[in-house]
């Protein structure tokens, strides 16, 4: 259990600056994510908190005390990284308990804390086996069980899911929240690129952009309002639709971000945009109309259910004109 | 059923064709193994049984294994036992080869590890370092052995010359001719020339490690010494084992350094050595098969052995 706070860190390697002053507040219990595009810097992000590697400048507390220089395992984390990171010429339980072992821990204590971790993760029948012999969502759930077994302050997971099939990222997602909820108190921060992830298991989101903050927010104010065209851009899917030149001018704004989910099609023709069906795409529950109407792009619209419109056919589309976002010139919103 | 006669109508199954594809692929190199090693292994065997001499090598007669150990009553009554079995100088020769191995494969060994972990940390001119690192291995045997003899001389030598100036030792040493020191210079050049080699084998097994495993380990607060002994070393041992067998099979069979090294040398004659100088120098070809027949059969029991005890698995099923 602890507070994060990061106060004005950079990261350099050589004349490359990586992280680019990042001021932010990690409170106590939180479940944090990190996301952004590759490259962005969220990765390194995480390191610098691990201490796996060294702030080049500024400030990192855990609970008010400075642990710039502090080695990783005096920090009191744990982290699971995206390749697991097993080792893997000992079984499961001699991963788990690898750390406690060599701390010279008592052998009943360790035995204990490795039993109930396999227990919370239901892995107790693959406890003698060796990291080869499982599967990659049984080996991520070891290597959270070890993370477990450490009782750390703050538990920190590096892409955790990259590596498995939907399915199976689906179902982790999932176990990965119930365990949030098991430990309340555990600060958690998680490192993702995809935004549903994102979405579905922060309290709060830090969405990076070429090294810098680009909006701190609960999953709701991201998706309700983007400080940026960049997050509006990020948060959601499928996509926001981004319209210019006319389009926008009738808005009074330079970009008008409008999310497919807000579009409705008007049957009497009465809608603001006209245009024609070249594309669309059934999910089932949810049919993807793209829409040429003579922006940059086609419009993406998301309507729900069954629909039965031909390609090619003329279709009014109505946005809500309480879910439309407005920009600036320079990306910001207008409010 | 229906399956099967319509399988067998159409010819050959896809497994057993499959099967007689790989045949063919392998047929030239099992020819070629069979003309260069099986056959020659053979005649040796072969010629090690009978009287053979490099003068009469198709006139030779079938003795049995009389070159091995043939045993004789005279009209005396006293026993004679003859043959390479009882001959001192081969006992010689396999101790002094056993040694060789055994020294100069765990020195390799160890220096090749820590040169390897030094390779493998990251830092400027890395690759300089590895490509300078193989110089010694590079060298032919017969071109380091002739350098070092001269390093070595007794007379104008530049170790002596060395040691003499900075002390540690008051009168010149004749490093390769002393019986003392022979088998000592000889280890010096082998290890100094092949311990690139094994640092290269090691140096491939290192960089199989997965480096977030280490990161892992940190997180742990594992000490780094302990990192070595619990993660890396296991890690590595596959890659070690087989690296210490292809030594092994190279330092039981030495002949070129030693024969340029430290010529006629009781102190270093190897089983090689003395089984060439028996074949040649001496004419008793047949008695000079018989220990190379010897020797085969002990680089091969070392070899199981060793495999065995150390259940190294060659045919790679662990590396997952």
């Amino acid at each position: 259990m602890a507070k994060i706070e990061l106060k004005n860190v950079t990261k350099s390697y050589g004349a490359v600056e990586v992280i680019k002053g990042i001021d932010l507040e990690i409170r106590k219990g939180e479940f944090m994510v990190f996301v952004g595009p590759s490259g962005c810097g969220k990765s390194t992000l995480l390191r610098l908190v691990s201490g796996l590697e060294e702030i080049t400048s500024g400030d990192l507390l855990f609970d008010d005390q400075k642990v710039n220089h502090l080695v990783p395992s005096d920090r009191g984390i744990a982290m699971v990284f995206q390749s697991y990171a097993l080792y893997p010429h000992m079984k499961v339980y001699d991963n788990m308990a690898f750390g406690m072992k060599l701390a010279r821990a008592d052998k009943a204590e360790t035995d204990r804390r490795v039993r109930e971790a396999a227990g919370l993760l239901q892995i107790e029948h693959l406890l003698d086996r060796l990291p080869k012999q499982l599967s990659g969502g049984q080996r991520q759930r070891v290597a959270i069980g070890r993370a477990i077994v450490r009782d750390p302050r703050v538990f920190l997971f590096d892409e955790p899911l990259s590596n498995l099939d939907a399915a199976l990222r689906v179902q982790t997602r999932l176990e990965i929240a119930k365990l949030h909820h098991a430990m309340r108190d555990t600060t958690m921060i998680y490192v993702t690129h995809d935004q549903v992830e994102a979405m579905t298991l922060a309290d709060r989101i830090a969405v990076l952009r070429d090294g810098k903050l680009e909006q701190v927010g609960t999953p709701a104010e991201l998706y309700e309002n983007p400080n940026s065209t960049f997050v509006a851009g990020f948060i959601g899917s499928p996509k926001m639709n981004f319209l210019t030149g006319s389009f926008a001018d009738a808005k009074g704004c330079a970009t008008l971000g409008a999310r497919p989910e807000h579009i409705e099609l008007t049957p009497d023709g009465s809608g603001e945009w006209q245009g024609e069906v070249v594309h669309a795409e059934d999910l089932g529950s949810d049919n993807y109309l793209f829409v040429e109407i003579g922006a940059d792009e086609p419009l993406v619209v998301r309507q729900p259910g069954k629909l039965a419109i031909p390609y090619g056919s003329q279709v009014s589309l109505q946005p809500q004109a309480q879910h439309l976002h407005r920009f600036g010139a320079d990306g910001q919103p207008l409010r | 059923m229906t399956d099967l006669t319509l399988g067998r109508a159409a010819g050959p199954s896809l497994k057993q064709r499959r099967q007689r594809a790989a045949f063919w692929f392998l047929a030239p190199m099992l020819i070629a193994l069979f003309c260069v090693a099986a056959w020659p292994l053979l005649r040796t065997i072969w010629f090690s049984m009978t009287d053979a001499s490099l003068s009469s090598m198709y006139e030779a007669e079938w003795i049995g294994f009389d070159n091995y150990l043939s045993v004789r009553t005279l009209s005396s009554g006293r026993v004679v036992f003859r043959g390479t079995l009882v001959d001192p100088h081969w006992w010689n020769a396999v101790w002094n080869t056993v040694r060789f191995a055994l020294i100069s494969v765990g020195f390799e060994t160890a220096f090749g590890l820590i040169v390897a972990l030094v390779m493998n940390a990251e830092f400027k001119g890395r690759g300089l370092v590895r490509a300078a690192i193989l110089i010694p291995w590079a060298i032919p045997t017969i071109v380091s052995a002739k350098m070092w003899g001269w390093m070595l001389n007794d007379q104008f030598g530049i170790i002596n010359d060395i040691l003499l100036g900075v002390g540690l030792i008051d009168q010149k040493i004749a490093w390769t001719a002393s019986v003392d020191t022979a088998m000592t210079a000889v280890l010096i050049v082998d290890i100094w020339k092949t311990t690139p080699f094994m640092a290269l084998l090691i140096l491939a097994g290192l960089q199989m490690v997965p480096r977030d495993i280490y990161e892992a380990a940190r997180l742990d607060g594992v000490h780094p010494v302990k990192v070595f002994f619990r993660i890396t070393l296991p890690l590595i041992k596959p890659a070690l084992m087989v690296a210490v067998i292809f030594r092994m099979l190279d330092a039981l069979r030495i002949f070129d350094l030693v024969y340029v090294l430290t010529p006629n040398s009781a102190a270093t004659k190897t089983m090689s050595v003395i089984s060439r100088e028996n074949m040649i120098d001496f004419d008793k070809f047949a008695y000079g098969a018989a220990q190379s027949t010897l020797l085969f059969a002990i680089i091969a029991v070392f070899v199981s052995l060793y495999i065995w005890l150390g259940r190294v698995d060659l045919s790679g099923d662990s590396q997952r």
